[in-house]
């Protein structure tokens, strides 16, 4: 692992804890956002789908962990990498490949694109990809959730490169001087696009940074999907609570690369092959099976079952049909 | 019955009735509602804390991050009126109007509702060039957003209820020599703006233009102070035999090309006030959309008087030489006629 993250929090995989049917849940989610997105990549390649992508793989554990602590009714925040994410807070496979493929049918109705996913019924804004820019936005939901009286929690993922905008300095702040029930979630992924966090900050411990806002930080390995799950639980019963907010910084890794075609020269062979054996699929594939909740067939049969499913959306999103011209001009105003 | 009331009075009025009427209306910014403050930098929301303390939320100094703040809450149901103090502050907090603000309902396909009012104040004051721009020429061209310019309280009031009201975000832009000229908010230059309030609920389109005068030699259209200075131009004009029509803009995003049409093919002259540099200005829009719309109603080429291409001086006799004023609004109608 590399710098600074031998104290971060793991579950002690103390999966025996809780329902079989609960962890196959969590295996199930973060095999969907794999395959969708090694697919999507086959279908961008092949020239099929338009647009550009950021993808995701390599960081499932997050979006799970976070999103599997969440109610329908809560909402989340993203960013340009936003697949994962919508596919953890519930979004269907189907409705998010239509948007990709710009279909009428997509979850933005073919409007938001690859970057902007997003359903509110199901509590996800669409992704916002200026980066911080769902940090503030996220601390106005939850403002309105606080002055609703309601119980609901805000979750906001961002990576590392948004620590150095202002929006993140400025969202924070507010969120701790109001109490506000928000989750900040960094995804550090120790890169923002080519960068790496140490030419970005000579403090590279995010979670620290919440002390001065007043707030609780915690650093948790972002590549075991119960260490995660266990930590936003704790923070999203404190933001119900009226503790919030709190700064999650997540550990992990992107598998690929930053958008299209990034071949990662600038990642060195070595992390990447330490990375790539904490593979957080491979990683929580190896609980489950050492505390006996699947054995190697039933992990299979879950790969198999969620790739048939994609491969069906896949036909289904291609015969979609395109948004009508007159589409063009429609919902600019309410 | 009716109540004469400056602009900032009027907008507190209106503030606080849509605030007593729907609980999900609430202010945010910055000194806007402290006990014992100002009730912002123009008096404005002066003791609406005391009314709404949990609705009154003043922010750090954080544009950026209040007007997001704001998106975020609209999106969920809420309709926040976000101020900020002078009109060049909305620079630092362009990327969550334009971005966000602006964008989220279209990005979405239509799921998301933005109700969400911007106050800002603008105008050359003494202050020199960072209080002071115009800064509309930086939003009208934004799509999802609607922009108005209020020039008198009777509009203010009505404007900000029916933008309170509107589920889209609205821009409503103040001038500050306009909100009033007694106690606090007595600035030099400061020009009458008060107007009979009626007693009871009204609105105020926020996509019409209003004939302020009518005329038939020539159309002056402005906004915000330069409205008034194109009145006091008209009168002049009157006394040398010439009959302006001035038209308050008002709506500049949509810009209310009906009402303006009609002007034009009637009088076939237009002069084009704006306070702000010529170049790029929402004054060069209207030109354009005119030529579109009736060029072959016009008799002589459309002119603009509008501030030198120059960021805005402090020192009076500079400030007054870069503000457009009556006598050139009479110049360029004089010459218009001659045509």
């Amino acid at each position: 692992m590399a710098d600074g993250r031998t104290n971060a929090g793991t579950s002690d995989n103390q999966s025996e804890r809780y329902e079989r049917d609960f962890l196959l849940g969590l295996y199930r989610r973060m095999t969907t956002i794999r395959q969708f997105e090694e697919g999507v990549k086959f279908l961008f390649l092949e020239g099929v789908m338009p647009g550009t992508i950021h993808q995701c793989q390599g960081q499932e554990a997050t979006a799970v962990g976070v999103c599997a602590a969440l109610r329908q009714d809560d909402f989340i925040t993203s960013t340009f990498r936003g697949h994962g994410h919508a596919l953890a807070k519930g979004l269907s496979t189907q409705e998010l490949l239509n948007e990709l493929f710009g279909a009428s049918t997509g979850c933005c109705k073919g409007k938001g694109g690859s970057m902007h996913v997003g359903n509110m019924s199901k509590g996800m804004v669409p992704g916002i990809a200026i980066v911080g820019g769902g940090i503030p936005v996220a601390a106005g939901i939850a403002l309105a959730f606080k002055m609703q009286n309601t119980d609901r929690v805000a979750a906001c993922f961002f990576g590392d490169g948004a620590v150095a905008e202002g929006a993140f300095h400025e969202g924070v702040n507010m969120a701790a001087i109001w109490d506000l029930p928000v989750v900040f979630v960094c995804e550090n992924n120790l890169y923002g696009a080519s960068t790496h966090v140490s030419k970005v900050m000579r403090d590279t411990n995010i979670a620290r940074r919440a002390s001065n806002y007043g707030i609780r930080g915690q650093q948790v390995d972002g590549n075991d999907v119960l260490a995660v799950y266990e930590a936003a639980k704790v923070a999203v019963e404190e933001c119900r609570g009226g503790k919030g907010p709190v700064l999650l910084e997540l550990l992990t890794y992107r598998l690929t690369g930053h958008s299209r075609r990034d071949p990662c020269h600038y990642q060195p062979a070595d992390e990447r092959e330490a990375w790539a054996a904490a593979d957080p699929l491979v990683r929580f594939a190896r609980v489950l099976k050492d505390t006996g909740a699947a054995d190697d067939a039933g992990l299979e049969a879950v790969k198999a079952e969620v790739v048939r499913r994609f491969d069906e959306a896949v036909a289904i999103a291609k015969r979609e049909p395109q948004p009508t011209l007159d589409d063009l001009t429609t919902d600019v105003f309410a | 019955m009716t109540k004469r009331m400056g602009i900032a009075e009027a907008l507190r009025e209106a503030i606080a009735e849509e605030m007593g009427r729907d609980e999900r209306v609430f202010c945010i910014g910055e000194d806007i509602g402290v006990p014992g403050g100002w009730g912002g930098a123009f008096t404005v929301t002066l003791g609406l804390e005391k009314l709404y303390p949990d609705r009154m939320i003043d922010t750090p100094i954080a544009e950026l991050g209040f007007f997001g703040v704001a998106c975020g809450a609209a999106m969920m149901g809420m309709r926040p009126i976000a101020d900020v103090q002078y009109g060049d502050f909305l620079l630092l907090a362009a990327d969550q109007i334009v971005n966000n603000i602006a964008k989220m309902r279209y990005m979405s396909g239509g799921q998301i509702k933005m109700p969400l009012v911007i106050r800002a104040p603008l105008g050359a004051t003494g202050r020199g060039s960072q209080h002071a721009q115009s800064l509309e020429r930086y939003f009208t061209g934004v799509p999802g957003l609607k922009v108005v310019a209020v020039c008198n309280a009777f509009d203010a009031k009505g404007i900000l209820k029916a933008a309170v009201r509107d589920d889209n975000p609205v821009m409503i832009f103040e001038h500050k020599l306009l909100y009033g000229s007694k106690g606090a908010r007595a600035e030099s230059g400061a020009v009458d703006a008060t107007s009979d309030i009626p007693e009871g609920d009204y609105t105020v389109p926020l996509d019409k233009a209003a004939v302020r005068r009518q005329g038939s030699d020539v159309t002056i259209l402005g906004w915000l102070l330069m409205l008034h200075h194109s009145l006091q131009a008209a009168d002049k004009l009157a006394a040398e035999g010439i009959d302006a029509e001035v038209i308050d803009v008002r709506s500049l995003s949509p810009i209310d090309y009906d009402t303006i049409g009609e002007s034009v093919r009637k009088t076939g002259r237009v002069v084009i006030v704006e306070e702000g540099p010529k170049t790029g200005g929402v004054s060069a829009e209207i030109a354009a959309g005119i030529m579109e719309r009736c060029g072959e109603s016009l008799r002589c080429p459309v002119s603009r008087v509008a501030s030198a291409d120059v960021p805005v001086p402090f020192t009076p006799v500079l400030e007054n030489a870069y503000r457009p004023d009556a006598e050139r609004v009479v110049a360029a109608a004089r010459e218009l006629v001659q045509f």
